[in-house]
């Protein structure tokens, strides 16, 4: 139908709290093709996992989507209900957590919680599904699955329980799996392993991956493009080398600015971004990165700057671009 | 300023943790920290990093004796604060010093008041969530060091040293009657640090300062440290698992591995010209936040976990996923050798690594 496997477009999402309405997604808009990896960047309460959770129609509680369209796939999951919604969880697009020691299930065998998806989406029988388990297990690096099987999941590493929840993302082969910080919990070495692990995957069964994180160095790595996040917006969307090398919003310089970089050979002092996050109970009006911004103008604190694009895939929500593109106009 | 001088200094430091549920006649123990040795110049910092288990913060805390060491030397400004009788003493060359018959010489048994240390050593804790006490202000938070050392003459001046401090770390005099749940995680960092600073101390450990932090707030709490360092000469131990922004503050980086230190360079040093295996693969690991690098790099990806520090390997601990390792490995445990000016490292194999 469309070119794209997710294509998301003006996405409003807000959590109704007793203290009012946090505005969690304000007008978010992504597309990824079929194979790529796209990497969402933030800090914390940027919205990176919220706009993933509901394209897995998993929006927590008070959270509502109240305007915009999600397309997967051919799917449009903003109409879609529940009960359609657990056909494709699972089989078209799964997802990893952050924390796989509280994502397993402690009182069930590895063997049991890789089976249940099996036999939950596939006609196989419960000797098919064990067969296929052990494939996956091997799939993914582990050794002996036989006996890992039976094991419990506090009787594995963090590394292992990571692959494990990677072996029962992919027990259907899903076209998208979304990866929410897979590997902010483990150490580097191990969080190297897991993703040539991802990436070879990848390769392998040509899905396409949703990579949030707040690591620059995890997407320079991994990903073809990047979505930047601030407060509930895509501040800025584009190939991984135009948001490393020619990043046009200020925040993504600032963040690119202010990590320190392991391969520099003098001393270089970092450049912070000034000031603290949003608050999203309270967000500023107008640009909600304007009160950090070290180019703000009056009209930044007026007014949401729309989307300048700088080239077909290279799109940055900020006025000082509107202003370039209106006075390139005004010169031509 | 006093270059190269000797502020803290640790020989042979142990620290074992008894393991719950071992057998009374076999008890089983925890080799959280077993026989490292380092120093820190006035002025310096040092990093120690390392993969989680390693037994960074743990030698962090034993250091300030907030965990009492099971065997070891601490040396703070010349003064022995702790010496558990049985390490032998060092000359300035660190050869052992021994008497006229050839006996090794040993200090003598040492524990002393840590109290008026604790004015020249504190430390700055992790998890800034953690570390403050929710039903306290955080003037009085800062304010706690204040009155245990009898810092301040009046009210007025301690409520003014309150301030002072909490500007010092980029807050205002308004904060001091707040509660920490009213802060962000960078300024509740920032109160961690104020409090550190409270009496004006000349050496912080600090532990994993900025782990908790967003990406956008750990630079601003890092060019405060370095501020803070350029200030008032502060000697750090910066303890962290990120090698880079560890080689971006420190001076010289030690890197530990299950609870030995296996390599200690100048950090420029130890980024670019790594000999330990160990090492190697973690700054192989650690991914570049530049795309065309990080795709012409070539990764190390070590095999397996980092084994049960219970059980650890015999020999050398990184063995089981060392890709030099061989029998000599397994049998001998490898020996702290000077590489280069400077530079330690302990492996059997240091030649075939490059």
């Amino acid at each position: 139908m469309s070119e794209y496997l997710v294509n998301i477009q003006n996405e409003r999402l807000s959590f109704f709290t007793p203290a009012g309405e946090v505005k969690a997604l304000n007008d978010v808009s992504l597309h990824l093709k079929e194979g790529e990896v796209l990497g969402i960047v933030g800090e914390s309460g940027s919205g990176k996992s919220v706009t993933a959770y509901s394209l897995m129609g998993l929006t927590a509680y008070p959270g509502r989507l109240i305007g915009g369209t999600l397309d997967f796939n051919g799917h449009r999951i903003n109409d879609m209900t529940e009960k359609q919604m657990r056909k494709i969880r699972g089989n078209e697009v799964s997802i990893i957590f952050q924390d796989p020691m509280t994502s397993l299930n402690p009182v069930y065998t590895i063997g049991n919680q890789i089976c249940e998806v099996i036999l939950l989406h596939t006609n196989k029988n419960r000797a098919q599904a064990k067969e296929r388990a052990k494939e996956l297990l091997t799939l993914v690096g582990i050794n002996e699955p036989e006996k890992r099987l039976k094991q419990y999941p506090h009787e594995l590493s963090g590394g292992m329980r990571q692959r494990v929840m990677i072996a029962i993302a992919l027990a259907c082969e899903p076209k998208l799996l979304i990866a929410d910080e897979p590997t902010t919990a483990l150490d580097v070495t191990i969080q190297a392993q897991i993703l040539e692990l991802m990436m070879d995957l990848k390769e392998k069964l040509g899905m396409a991956i949703i990579m949030i994180t707040h690591d620059l160095g995890v997407v320079a790595s991994m990903c073809d493009r990047i979505a930047v996040m601030y407060a509930g917006k895509v501040v800025e969307y584009g190939s991984t080398d135009d948001i490393f090398y020619n990043p046009k919003h200020e925040y993504t310089r600032g963040l690119l600015r202010s990590i320190p970089k392991l391969n520099e050979k003098e001393h270089k002092k970092l450049v912070p971004i000034e000031g603290t996050p949003v608050d999203m109970l309270n967000p500023p009006k107008g640009c909600p990165f304007a009160p950090r911004c070290g180019s703000c103008m009056k009209i930044c604190l007026r007014e949401m700057p729309a989307y300048t694009d700088i080239s077909d895939v290279h799109y940055s929500a900020c006025w000082l671009l509107q202003k370039e593109e209106f006075e390139k106009g005004g010169n031509a | 300023m006093e270059q190269n001088k000797k502020l803290v200094e640790v020989q042979n430091l142990k620290q074992y943790f008894p393991v719950a549920g071992s057998k009374f006649f076999e008890k089983k123990v925890v080799k959280a920290v077993d026989d490292v040795s380092f120093y820190l110049n006035k002025g310096e910092t040092l990093g120690l990093v390392g993969e989680s288990g390693c037994g960074k913060t743990t030698t962090g805390r034993t250091l300030l004796r907030l965990y009492e060491p099971t065997s070891g030397r601490i040396i703070y400004d010349g003064e022995t604060i702790f010496d558990s009788g049985d390490v032998p003493l060092y000359n300035e060359d660190g050869t052992v010093q021994t008497d006229e018959k050839g006996n090794v010489k040993y200090g003598r048994k040492t524990a002393v008041n840590m109290l008026p240390y604790r004015r020249k050593m504190q430390i700055v804790f992790q998890d800034p969530y953690a570390s403050l006490d929710p039903r306290m202000t955080v003037g009085d938070i800062v304010g706690e060091a204040i009155d245990i050392h009898h810092l301040a003459a009046s009210k007025q001046d301690r409520r003014d040293r309150i301030i002072a401090l909490l500007e010092r770390v980029g807050l205002n005099s308004e904060h001091a009657n707040r509660y920490p749940h009213e802060f962000s995680g960078g300024q509740r960092q920032r109160v961690g640090i104020a409090r550190a600073l409270a009496v004006n101390p000349e050496f912080i450990v600090c532990d994993e300062p900025i782990s908790a932090l967003d990406v956008s707030i750990q630079a601003q709490v890092v060019n405060m440290f370095e501020e803070l360092q350029e200030k008032e000469g502060l000697t750090y131990l910066f303890i962290a698992h990120d090698l880079s922004v560890v080689k971006h503050i420190s001076d010289r980086i030690g890197v530990m591995y299950l609870g030995r230190m296996v390599e200690l360079a100048d950090s420029y040093e130890l980024t670019f010209h790594s000999v330990h295996p160990y090492t190697r693969s973690l700054i192989s690991a650690i991914p570049i936040a530049d795309p065309v690098t990080s795709r012409q790099s070539k990764r190390i990806v070590l095999e397996g976990d980092v084994p049960s520090p219970v059980n650890p390997p015999s020999g050398c601990h990184f063995r089981t996923r060392c890709p030099f390792a061989d029998k000599l490995c397994e049998q001998e445990q490898p020996k702290w050798t000077e590489v280069g000016p400077g530079h330690y490292a302990a492996c059997h194999h240091l030649d075939k690594v490059k």
